[in-house]
């Protein structure tokens, strides 16, 4: 395995080489911890994959040159079709790769897990977002403000967003700090991100969603603890507020939606928003159809039904 | 009377759908008066359109894949300019409205009615002559399976001209496929384009499973069979176990835009997440219906051109088998974001990089075929050298692609669509464009131009990697999929060399459309008067090229893999047999192309909730069903006097030629 060794250092170089020659890669210049870890694991498991990929490149061109039909020279053996020796390697150093790359997958999967919390000393903000018709509409359950289309949070402070869909699937996902997930209507799915520097960082939906799907960006902003009580302190100030009367209207569909600010919000309304898509007005018994996506959320159910399926049991957690 | 088709139906405003449009009615028409002038129709009718020579529709499945490869790609470039433009801080020229049927109409197209039907062709034409049959298992039902999957083609090339396509991207998520969102008779043109072609490719799937069991030549084991066809036999078991999954799929999504039932809807119990799940668990299989062929063509065409026998059969047939099983484990790879646990993500990724395994043992063995091997270049082993070097890419891609805490941020990026394009360009496009190359002498008794067959491998592969390597950096750069307006202007560079690369696949198409023009005009001289020309080692080589309608007077006895070059070897080969027997065969019938006629009734009328119409075009289909089911007048025996007048003619074209004996 020596000669690996020397592969992995040259194109470790070459992807640096990549991603400091200018355009804003914005995966390979990550600005949180998730994003970062996402970062290295891309990196290994490219440089892995190139033991293989490397040899079966120059093998090729190698083999297609020195075996040509004009080259006489070379060895031929046209009944030449077995030999325990190459099926031996070929079989064993795919699998060996894979095995590594299987550990690798299993403990980073499990470790990158995006209803993971965050490690930290601090508090998590938690920030509820619903993809609509083609805006995402955000509610600080614990600040009581709503705002469209953008959110601020403190930098080094871990964000639980809980993520959910007043339409159709879309994803939420802010590059720059790592992993992405469904909004869907009436489920409630988790993503746990950390901003560790301070700056603007685009947002944007990762699924399409209808015509005005180009439109569904928003910015989120790690800012300074001061600069987040600013920016709460700014939200409060506006005139409107969130009730759940408000919000079907803001369900209608509007294209490059601004930016908006809602300084008080009604109390559990994500709950509201999930829970409209579940009964119906029916007989109970759809009331079970509730896809709660998290152990660990917190949030209590509005219908007072505690018996709920989860959209992941029996996958041994 | 017309439920809800109105003549504001008809796009007018749209230059760009009415310009196609034209073009093809114009087509049409041009093709309809030189059919009328030559006197051609009865010729058409007979001899092609109600055919159940498996060569004949073979050909038909892949003129229909060829236009609608002209027809997806004009998609795709379309698609390339407009992200240039719209990224350059202008409007672009296509309007959200458009875009978004183009984007889902090219992969439709492009997996439905290109790929789909070109694989087909190619098992159509190749496998009953490289197992030693004289046709198919059930010669009508692939009559009948051609011409429901062009009544899918049909329907999809109406809704340019009359209504709309969908706007859903090609597989239809609900809700936004839901009646809620999409209210139009978009959806309702996928549903049934793709539920009638789908019918007719599980039937396809059917037969060719039965065909390759039961009429292989006499004494042809299952691991003496050319690796083609156990590819086409692993791709018929998948057709044969995932098509039933999207028609159901399908189904129960139209209960939810006809009935008004709840089954994917946001409301009252529906579950998108099912519907997610249900069709990739036919999506993923369906990506290895389309590369297994793809992976035969090449083991076919490197031992070929290499004059080698090929390296690790064994060892090939059990990793086409294992991809064959393994490819239906790992469908939740597509939406690791969508929320399932880590242990679920995490046992479907490693499914996902297990199939790796034995994708890379076929690759190596496909070099180890080269290796101390005698490699003459034709264009059929370009194809098959790009292919190593851009799947090797791309499947690394892919297995990058597997791993959940990268597809975290990977998923649904432009690195995504690099990957696949990566592989179905690099894989299923090149496999099938060698195998064009490679049969295409037997099918038609010619060569085609390698010049000009150089020239678009050239250009096509230039302008893959030129079209898509700025898509796997516009991914890391964070640019989504299906993005079409105000783009951020810091991807416009990238997207404007994507643009070139675009430019360049179309020049590659182009030569590939001038090389078969001026092969055509040259045929008298690039006559393949053996029916071996390159010196092949399976059993479609050893009858005439064109093969005679029965494809073997005598049905060849089969004692080697590698059954013809073994009868060249010990000298059985080229003989004319003594005696001839009468050769039974079936007659061609009209059924499939009425039943498929009336199915193109019924759909449309369905699309456009003309009841009345519906129910004609099914009981239609049914009557003519009934009817055919009656026939007892479906097959003939062929004198022995024209099969040795046919047998006489090819010997001495032979004896003209002189044999090739391959080394």
């Amino acid at each position: 395995m020596r000669g690996n060794k020397q592969i992995q250092p040259g194109w470790l170089l070459c992807l640096a080489a990549l991603f400091l020659s200018g355009c804003n890669m914005a995966l390979l210049d990550p600005k949180g911890q998730i994003g970062l870890e996402q970062r290295s694991l891309i990196i290994t498991a490219i440089a892995l994959m190139l033991i293989v990929v490397v040899p079966v490149i120059v093998m090729t061109f190698w083999f297609a040159w020195r075996y040509r039909a004009s080259n006489t020279k070379a060895t031929y053996t046209p009944d030449w079709e077995h030999s325990n020796k190459i099926e031996f390697v070929v079989w064993t150093i795919p699998c060996i790769i894979i095995l590594i790359l299987g550990v690798i997958t299993w403990r980073s999967t499990h470790a990158l897990d995006p209803r993971q919390p965050i490690a930290s000393p601090a508090k998590p903000l938690v920030i509820e977002a619903i993809s609509l018709d083609w805006k995402w509409l955000f509610i600080y359950p614990e600040q009581g403000i709503a705002t469209v289309n953008q959110i601020a949070f403190p930098v080094n402070v871990p964000v639980q967003f809980k993520v959910t869909s007043g339409s159709v699937m879309n994803s939420f996902f802010i590059p720059q700090l790592g992993s992405q997930i469904y909004a869907m209507a009436g489920m409630r799915n988790q993503l746990h991100l950390i901003a560790n520097e301070e700056g603007n960082y685009q947002g944007i939906s990762a699924n399409y969603s209808g015509h005005g799907f180009s439109g569904m960006k928003f910015t989120a902003e790690a800012r300074s603890q001061e600069g987040f009580e600013q920016w709460l302190a700014q939200v409060k100030t506006s005139s409107s507020s969130l009730q759940f009367t408000d919000y079907q209207k803001l369900v209608e569909p509007t294209q490059n939606n601004p930016v908006a600010y809602y300084s008080t919000v009604e109390a559990k309304l994500y709950d509201r928003i999930v829970n409209q898509f579940m009964g119906h007005g029916l007989p109970g018994g759809t009331q079970h159809q509730m896809m709660e996506m998290s152990h660990e959320d917190a949030m209590p159910m509005s219908h007072g039904n505690g018996e709920h399926m989860d959209a992941h049991s029996g996958n041994g957690e | 009377m017309f439920g809800k088709l109105t003549l504001e139906a008809i796009p007018y405003h749209e230059p760009i759908i009415m310009g196609a449009v034209g073009a093809m009615i114009l087509g049409g028409l041009a093709l309809f008066a030189a059919l009328t002038y030559f006197g051609k129709w009865k010729w058409l009718w007979t001899e092609w359109l109600t055919s159940v020579d498996h060569k004949k529709i073979g050909v038909m499945y892949i003129i229909v894949a060829m236009l609608m490869l002209l027809r997806g790609f004009a998609d795709a470039i379309m698609m390339r300019m407009h992200m240039a433009a719209a990224s350059a801080g202008t409007e672009g020229f296509l309007p959200p409205h458009h875009y978004d049927q183009i984007f889902t109409a090219h992969g439709v197209i492009m997996i439905f009615f290109m790929a789909m039907p070109f694989m087909v062709g190619l098992m159509n034409i190749v496998v009953p002559l490289q197992i030693g049959a004289r046709d198919v298992a059930y010669p009508f039902l692939n009559s009948l399976s051609f011409w429901l999957f062009v009544v899918g083609v049909a329907l999809m090339n109406i809704s340019l001209g009359v209504g709309e396509f969908a706007q859903t991207g090609w597989l239809a998520y609900p809700p936004l496929s839901g009646k809620q969102f999409s209210p139009g008779v978009g959806v309702d043109y996928w549903i049934w384009s793709l539920q009638i072609s789908g019918i007719g490719t599980l039937l396809t799937g059917v037969n060719f499973f039965a065909t390759i069991l039961k009429m292989r030549a006499p004494g042809m084991k299952m691991m003496q069979m050319p690796v083609f066809t156990w590819t086409a036999l692993c791709t018929n078991v998948l057709i044969i176990i995932s098509f039933p999954i999207l028609t159901a799929t399908v189904a129960l999504l139209t209960m939810d835009r006809y009935l008004g039932t709840h089954f994917f809807t946001n409301e009252m119990g529906g579950n998108q997440m099912m519907y997610v799940n249900l069709i990739w668990a036919w999506g993923h299989p369906e990506v290895y219906i389309l590369i297994l062929p793809a992976f035969g063509i090449f083991s076919e065409v490197v031992a070929t051109f290499c004059k080698k026998r090929l390296f690790g059969y064994t060892s090939l047939v059990w990793a086409t088998a294992a991809i064959t099983i393994l490819s239906f484990i790992v469908w939740l790879h597509h939406f690791f974001t969508m929320g399932a646990g880590a242990n679920v993500n995490a046992f479907f990724g490693i499914a996902t990089m297990i199939i790796s395994i034995p994708t890379g043992v076929k690759i190596f063995n496909w070099l180890f075929t080269m290796y101390r091997g005698r490699i003459q270049f034709s264009v059929p082993i370009l194809w098959t050298l790009g292919f190593l070097v851009t799947f090797s890419i791309g499947g690394m891609t892919g297995v990058l692609l597997a791993v959940p805490g990268a597809d975290f941020v990977l998923h649904n990026s432009l690195f995504l669509i690099a990957h696949f394009h990566n592989v179905i360009i690099g894989g299923v496009v090149f496999g099938y464009l060698a195998g064009f190359n490679y049969w295409f002498p037997k099918a038609f008794g010619f060569t085609l131009n390698e010049r000009l067959g150089r020239y678009s491998f050239w250009f096509w592969i230039t302008g893959f990697f030129f079209a898509f390597v700025p898509l796997y950096i516009l991914g890391f750069m964070g640019m989504t999929r299906r993005v079409s307006n105000q783009i951020d202007p810091q991807y416009h560079l990238l997207l404007a060399i994507a643009a070139g690369g675009a430019v360049l696949i179309l020049i590659g198409i182009i030569c590939q459309l001038l090389q078969l023009a001026v092969s055509i005009r040259d045929r008298e001289k690039n006559r393949d008067l053996t029916g071996d020309p390159w010196g092949g080692r399976t059993l479609e080589w050893s009858t005439s090229s064109p093969p005679p309608f029965y494809n073997f007077a005598k049905l060849p006895e089969v004692k080697d893999r590698d059954a013809f070059w073994a009868a060249k070897e010990d000298g059985s080969a080229f003989q004319q047999p003594a005696h001839y027997a009468p050769i039974h065969m079936p007659k061609n019938t009209s059924a499939g192309i009425i039943i498929s006629a009336f199915s193109l009734v019924m759909g449309f009328a369905l699309v456009w909730h003309i009841w009345w119409l519906a129910i004609v075009g099914l009981v239609g289909m049914i009557a003519t069903y009934i009817k055919h089911t009656f026939n007892d007048d479906v097959d003939y025996y062929v004198p022995v006097e024209v099969v040795e007048r046919t047998e006489n003619e090819h010997f001495a074209a032979i004896a003209k030629a002189g044999v090739n004996h391959g080394r």
